[in-house]
């Protein structure tokens, strides 16, 4: 298909889907994500939220920040509801019965609602191939409910459920890689994006809704609450995310793994490449790290880093 | 007498769920399947893989993804089935709250089975009990013939727009979901037009505009928001207001049902059988009632002035029919196929004794648990409880209030 052109200009005079207005804290990562992503739609859309921030602070009733039609029903079945509305879009236009030509289906999931109790309906929707777009807004914690950890949640970072405590110092486990399981799925397209490279994540939003079948983008979304980093960070942070290559951007289209821009870059030319520490030291979830006797747990998130980086310049045929 | 010709053929009470489901024009259908609802979702899968319906079948990874699914369908303007049993229904738990308070009108079987553990797949009421203050319409069937008539029933009760309330047909699992019937089927086109298509009615929306009551592009409609202390208690309330209308639309329903198909279950609420001049009275639900009715038949032959009051619509609660069949009652004995543990008796028995309360003269009401986990309920076992209710009836006193009936105790 042909890649989606449009200027900056082009961009801003898009409508927005996802009004101003709402109760999002400032600077939230997935705000800025999700309004973007709307505005990749290509004509009518349908979107649905799992239970998390992003449905709270979009539709205190009798309000809302939806310019489109939307749905909440839970938490674990965001792509469940995505599956309903796709099967009834398309018997209903089966049987004269849908004015629309096509209808974008769109499911917005943070990672609670995606990596932990939402993964089970994620996965039976790939399996089925419904035509949808998950989104996975991933601010890397139980934000909504006050900063508890997830499966999405990073190596070393303090949680309200995963403290820097005095015998453990913060989360012991990895961030499950989420994309690369969804790419084991064998559906059409799955990505990784986020906020600072804007441009990049419009253009696969819309790839994930032009492709028949599942698509699935994972953003990661800055929280400063959750992060613990001043409100004017959040996009300089996510750039780092992707500078230290603890974020790498790509896309894998049918499987084929290909890195995007920003990540390009670095893997051409690895002095791009910048510490982890640079990415950790911007935020206080990370700051007990920084004690000497936790020198190792950065060490071993560079080295876990340095692994994936090089697994994924492996299947994008660069390393 | 019945308008047009009938086809009877041998179904199971699946079958007859499955071939009901057939004819009214579903568009969505989305199941997993579980003992003893499978046959359901089996045949409705032929059905979509001959071609024989216009509906999407999705074969889903769970019962919360079951529903869920049929939730959204609904909420985007479709006409959605599913059907599920016990350990099913109770991971569906947290969606059919949901699914009622989005006001999106799903039909649901319930092959009635019980709950674990211990594990046991043969039936009781404990699953959709469980169920009973979820904002359903649950209606129950006594055999397959009228599984297959109350589901052709539930579209246009729970698609009312006076109601919009799912509903769920129950059925007894093994005794009428295995079990062959012969089941008089109305011809295809006689239940689509009785269907009819779905209606939706005008809300307003955020901008203020009166669009009709679904997703779409063109008027967006947000369902299902956050929604705290400030308008929750009203939309509950609003949930309560639907549910007071539907006993007048099950009514109507179901009799218009019965110019069409000749077959009429009560008053479309409750099913009175030999009651009018009863002293003693059973009270039960599901196709126990089948059982009952031959032993009042016994008993009748000999004398005895037994009848019985098979509940046929348990939600919205026909408290009125209650009161107007039972309150001359000498006793009244209220079968549970289900128990609430710590509860002092069984759900339909609160409900039943609840409803007869404020009579000045109300009669005595006991309560026997039976049937638990599939037991076997036998014309003998119905004999031992109108016995009991004729020495209640003569004493005018209640000795037990909760027998449990049937077991080694």
């Amino acid at each position: 298909m042909a890649e989606w052109k449009f200027t900056a200009k082009d961009f801003a005079q898009i409508p927005e889907r996802f009004a101003s207005g709402h109760r999002a804290c400032a600077g939230c990562g997935p705000a800025i994500a999700m309004r973007l992503v709307l505005k990749a739609a290509r004509g009518p859309v349908i979107a649905t939220n799992s239970t998390g921030c992003m449905e709270v602070v979009s539709t205190i009733y009798p309000y809302t920040a939806w310019r489109i039609p939307w749905i909440h029903t839970a938490f674990e079945n965001v792509a469940a509801n995505a599956a309903g509305i796709e099967t009834a879009l398309k018997i209903l236009k089966k049987k004269g019965r849908l004015k629309y030509e096509h209808v974008d289906v769109i499911a917005f999931g943070g990672d609670g609602g995606t990596y932990d109790i939402g993964f089970q309906a994620l996965s039976g929707a790939a399996e089925r191939g419904h035509d949808f777009l998950y989104v996975l807004y991933d601010n890397e914690a139980y934000m909504n409910t006050g900063i508890q950890r997830s499966g999405g949640t990073p190596l070393g970072a303090w949680t309200t459920t995963s403290p820097a405590g005095r015998v453990i110092p913060g989360k012991t486990e990895r961030k499950k890689p989420i994309a690369d399981i969804m790419v084991a799925h064998e559906i059409p397209y799955v990505a990784t994006a986020t906020i600072s490279e804007w441009r990049d994540l419009v253009l696969k939003a819309r790839k994930g809704m032009e492709v028949e079948g599942p698509a699935f983008l994972h953003v990661l979304a800055p929280c400063p609450r959750g992060w613990r980093y001043d409100t004017s960070k959040t996009v300089e942070i996510a750039r780092l995310a992707v500078e230290t290559c603890i974020f790498p951007l790509w896309e894998a289209e049918n499987g084929e793994y290909k890195l995007s821009p920003a990540s390009k870059k670095i893997a051409l030319k690895s002095e791009l490449k910048k510490p982890v520490e640079e990415y950790l030291k911007t935020q206080g979830r990370f700051r007990h790290l920084f004690k000497p006797e936790n020198k190792h747990i950065i060490e071993r998130i560079q080295k876990e880093v340095d692994r994936r980086w090089q697994k994924l310049l492996k299947l994008c045929g660069i390393a | 007498m019945a308008k047009i010709a009938q086809k009877v053929i041998a179904l199971s009470g699946d079958e007859a769920v499955a071939y009901a489901v057939k004819q009214c024009d579903v568009d969505v259908v989305a199941a997993y399947p579980i003992t003893p609802q499978t046959i359901i979702v089996e045949r409705f899968s032929e059905y979509v893989a001959n071609g024989e319906v216009d509906t999407a079948f999705i074969c889903v990874e769970s019962e919360h993804s079951a529903l869920t699914c049929c939730l959204t369908a609904a909420a985007t303007g479709a006409r959605a089935f599913t059907a599920t049993a016990s350990a099913g229904l109770a991971l569906m738990h947290e969606v059919l709250g949901v699914t009622s308070g989005c006001r999106a009108p799903v039909v649901m079987a319930i092959v009635n089975r019980a709950l674990s553990a211990p594990i046991n797949i043969h039936c009781d009421h404990s699953d959709s009990m469980a169920e009973r203050d979820m904002g359903w319409i649950h209606i129950y069937a006594e055999n397959s013939q009228e599984a297959y008539d109350s589901i052709i029933q539930a579209f246009r009760i729970a698609e009312h727009p006076d109601v919009l309330l799912p509903t769920l047909v129950g059925l007894d699992g093994f005794v009428l979901s295995h079990t062959l019937e012969n089941v008089n089927v109305l011809p295809d086109d006689a239940v689509k037009g009785f269907v009819g298509e779905r209606k939706f009615p005008l809300v307003r929306n955020h901008e203020g505009k009166m669009i009709p009551f679904k997703l779409d592009p063109e008027n967006p409609l947000t369902i299902g928001p956050l929604d705290l202390y400030d308008y929750y208690f009203e939309h509950k309330r609003q949930q309560e207001e639907a549910m007071k209308k539907a006993y007048e639309v099950i009514r109507q329903v179901h009799e218009e049902y019965a110019e069409l198909s000749g077959r009429r279950y009560g008053n479309g609420l409750v099913e009175p059988y030999r009651l009018e001049d009863a002293e003693i009275a059973v009270v039960c639900i599901g196709s126990t009632a089948g059982t009952v009715k031959t032993v009042v038949d016994e008993l009748r032959g000999k004398g005895v002035k037994a009848g019985l009051l098979r509940i046929r619509v348990f939600r919205p609660l026909p408290v009125q029919d209650i009161i107007q069949w039972l309150s001359d009652k000498k006793a009244v004995g209220v079968m549970d196929r289900a128990c609430s543990f710590g509860g002092n008796g069984g759900p339909l028995f609160h409900e039943i004794r609840h409803a007869l309360y404020d009579l000045p003269n109300r009669p005595p009401v006991t309560n026997y648990i039976y049937g638990l986990g599939g037991r076997d309920t036998s014309p003998h076992l119905i004999h031992k409880v109108y016995q009991d209710l004729q020495r209640i009836a003569e004493t005018g006193r209640v000795e037990q209030l909760v027998s449990f009936i049937g077991l080694r105790e």
